[in-house]
């Protein structure tokens, strides 16, 4: 009975409390990150005053937007503004239910057996996790429509044609790695990759940037920021939102952020395994734990993003589409023919 | 699944199933906007979809239905594939109509009536 | 904690029940077409607990990312793009024979359930093994579903598939600019 409580109560609500904690600090330096990453692009300083080098920025951030004045537009429709940001915002959190970041783990000999840190593993976590992020575009589409303003609405319509447009290709892109690994679980992916001696990104490579073009796109990131895009729409589908709300916008970005590079690591670059996991002469890299391997991958993925955001102009709309259906989704076909020709030639 | 769990009968589901396209139906009737006779629509098909989900279950269950049980799902799969097609059409049939028409009230498309 | 963890299966679905019929009502109660999608979101989303709930992970998932995330945000385009808010609410919410209609409604509901009752579902039964069997081996739904789809359903599917290129090709014409247009001196094009 004990037990039972126990395995079934404490440990997930434990996992899922200090995951949680985990993804909303690391999101809240995220912030932090991509304005120092950016202001060294730019030959600026950043931000450097709140605390030693700047380090307390975020927090100072946080506090500024949780005590600002929460404004409703007089003719919003009230009940959809205030659902907006939680639509948004919760699908973002959710996904972080499925992605495992470490293989079980006995704390370093705290804990009487190996459990697994991760909150779960479900036999269809791929797909949960593209369905769970489709979810997200409601946010986005309701925020617009119910803030009753032109620009708005146009991000918000915007937003809704670029996410089913470029989910499409994403979902391909991700067929293929399916091919290679057999399995829909995040953790058996991982496992397959071990197995195989090799990460996927190799036999993958096209998926790969196709994955994280649409990966950009799905998150509304700079080049394809037209959502939000500040030089034509004010600031797109979230111009009325202030406060926490605005924070909550805000923040889900970058936890889409996250989740894609996340998911980018375990599908291509092995998840949590150190390098050349089968070459034993490269075991020393094993007193890493492997937590911190995936920190790291996911780390360069999310440089890459703000990478992307220093250097990159936006896309005009229709250029958007057109990169999309006539450029993305014929590659991402093509690229699931070759894969699944080679899956058929090297397994039999 | 854990053993001591008490499973639910299948009625329940039905049961369930049945309010749905209860409602979804009665919607398609009451309503006159398109758009809503619409996503009335789409919830009897859903209903649909539920019910044979607990039929699947149901006869996975017994040893001389189970070969044929996935059948159910695979009914669910094909509706879900349909649905996205009539959506896609329905609606784009909503749109040329609300230019012609300035309007989705489905009971001033009658042109065809005299 | 005891009944909690025998009766878990009964409560989901309770939950995820109420839910979806609140969510149904609303589909049909709410004057504002934006509301009534986004219950119906409610209720697709409560529906795919019930799939997982049944063993149907793979369609669960699905439901998900099809309706939920597909068709869903179609249906809010079209509602943002046709703009109802400039349409009088009032005047074309309902039917002129709205008591008939829920006559019939209710009418028909009670044909099903009598139609469940009659037919022995009451005991609880049913099995998962069978839902995720390939070949004789246990594996998950999503191999199984997939493993029936294209060796007994491999016509169907490409029919499917033909289904959905016509509905897209039917799509992009109606919605160009000049269809239904031609009384205005819009043009047909042969």
């Amino acid at each position: 009975m004990h037990a039972a409580l126990i395995q079934f109560i404490v440990i997930p609500v434990v996992k899922i409390a200090v995951i949680l904690g985990v993804v909303l600090l690391v999101v809240a330096y995220l912030t932090f990150a991509e304005r120092k990453i950016l202001a060294y692009m730019q030959v600026r300083l950043g931000p450097n005053r709140v605390g030693p080098k700047g380090w307390l920025q975020p927090i100072a951030d946080g506090l500024k937007l949780f005590v600002k004045e929460d404004l409703i537009p007089a003719k919003a429709e009230k009940a959809v503004f205030l659902l907006a940001p939680a639509m948004i915002m919760i699908p973002a959190l959710l996904a972080f239910s499925v992605i495992p970041f470490a293989p079980a783990t006995k704390l370093f000999g705290l804990l009487p057996k190996a459990i697994p840190p991760y909150v779960t593993d479900i036999n269809i976590a791929l797909l949960f996790v593209l369905g769970i992020s489709s979810i997200g575009v409601y946010g986005i589409i309701l925020g617009g429509w119910s803030s009753n303003n032109k620009f708005s609405l146009m991000g918000g319509l915007r937003s809704a044609a670029q996410m089913v447009s470029y989910e499409v290709p994403m979902g391909f892109a991700i067929i293929a790695v399916l091919l290679m690994a057999r399995s829909l679980s995040l953790v058996q992916i991982v496992k397959a990759q071990q197995a195989a001696h090799l990460w996927f990104f190799v036999p993958g490579i096209l998926a790969l940037g196709i994955y994280f073009i649409c990966g950009v796109a799905e998150t509304n990131r700079n080049p394809f920021d037209l959502p939000e895009a500040e030089s034509e729409l004010v600031a797109g589908f979230h111009t009325e939102y202030s406060g926490m709300k605005f924070a909550f916008f805000f923040l889900a970005e970058y936890t889409n952020m996250l989740v894609v590079s996340s998911l980018a690591t375990i599908m291509f670059f092995g998840g949590w395994l150190r390098p050349f996991p089968n070459v034993a002469w490269l075991s020393f890299l094993g007193v890493v734990p492997p937590v911190i391997w995936f920190a790291v991958k996911v780390a360069g993925f999310i440089f890459v993003y703000m990478w992307f955001r220093g250097t990159f102009p936006r896309y005009r709309f229709d250029q958007l589409m057109q990169v999309g259906w006539k450029w993305l989704i014929p590659l991402s076909l093509a690229n699931l023919v070759i894969v699944g020709a080679g899956v058929l030639l090297v397994k039999g | 699944m854990n053993p001591t769990m008490i499973p639910i009968p299948s009625a329940w589901i039905l049961y369930l199933s049945a309010v749905l396209f209860v409602i979804g139906a009665i919607g398609v009737l009451l309503r006159r906007n398109g758009i809503s006779i619409f996503l009335a629509l789409e919830l009897m098909l859903n209903s649909a979809n539920l019910a044979f989900a607990s039929f699947a279950f149901r006869f996975a269950g017994a040893s001389a239905t189970a070969a044929h049980a996935l059948n159910g799902q695979i009914f669910i799969f094909f509706i879900i594939a349909v649905a996205a097609a009539e959506a896609a059409v329905g609606l784009a049939l909503f749109i040329a109509m609300y230019r012609r028409k300035e309007t989705i009230d489905v009971d001033r498309f009658n042109i065809l009536r005299w | 904690m005891a009944f909690l963890s025998a009766h878990f299966v009964a409560i989901v679905f309770y939950v995820l029940a109420v839910l979806a019929v609140a969510g149904g009502v609303g589909v049909i109660t709410f004057k504002n077409p934006v509301h009534s999608a986004l219950s119906l979101l409610g209720t697709f989303l409560m529906v795919a607990g019930l799939f997982v709930l049944r063993h149907a992970e793979f369609l669960g998932a699905v439901q998900l990312l099809v309706y939920a995330g597909g068709i869903m945000v179609l249906f809010l385009f079209v509602i943002m793009l046709v703009n109802v808010r400039r349409l009088s609410p009032d005047a074309a919410f309902l039917s002129r024979r709205a008591p008939l209609a829920v006559l019939s409604g209710v009418v028909f509901g009670a044909l099903i359930a009598f139609g469940v009752l009659a037919g022995s579902l009451g005991h609880p039964g049913g099995g998962a093994t069978a839902l995720q069997m390939v070949q004789g081996h246990v594996m998950g739904n999503t191999e199984a579903v997939g493993w029936t789809l294209y060796r007994h359903f491999l016509v169907p599917f490409e029919i499917v598939s033909v289904v959905l290129l016509v509905a897209m090709i039917g799509a992009i014409i109606f919605g160009r600019k000049d269809a239904g247009l031609e009384g205005r001196g819009g043009r047909m094009e042969p």
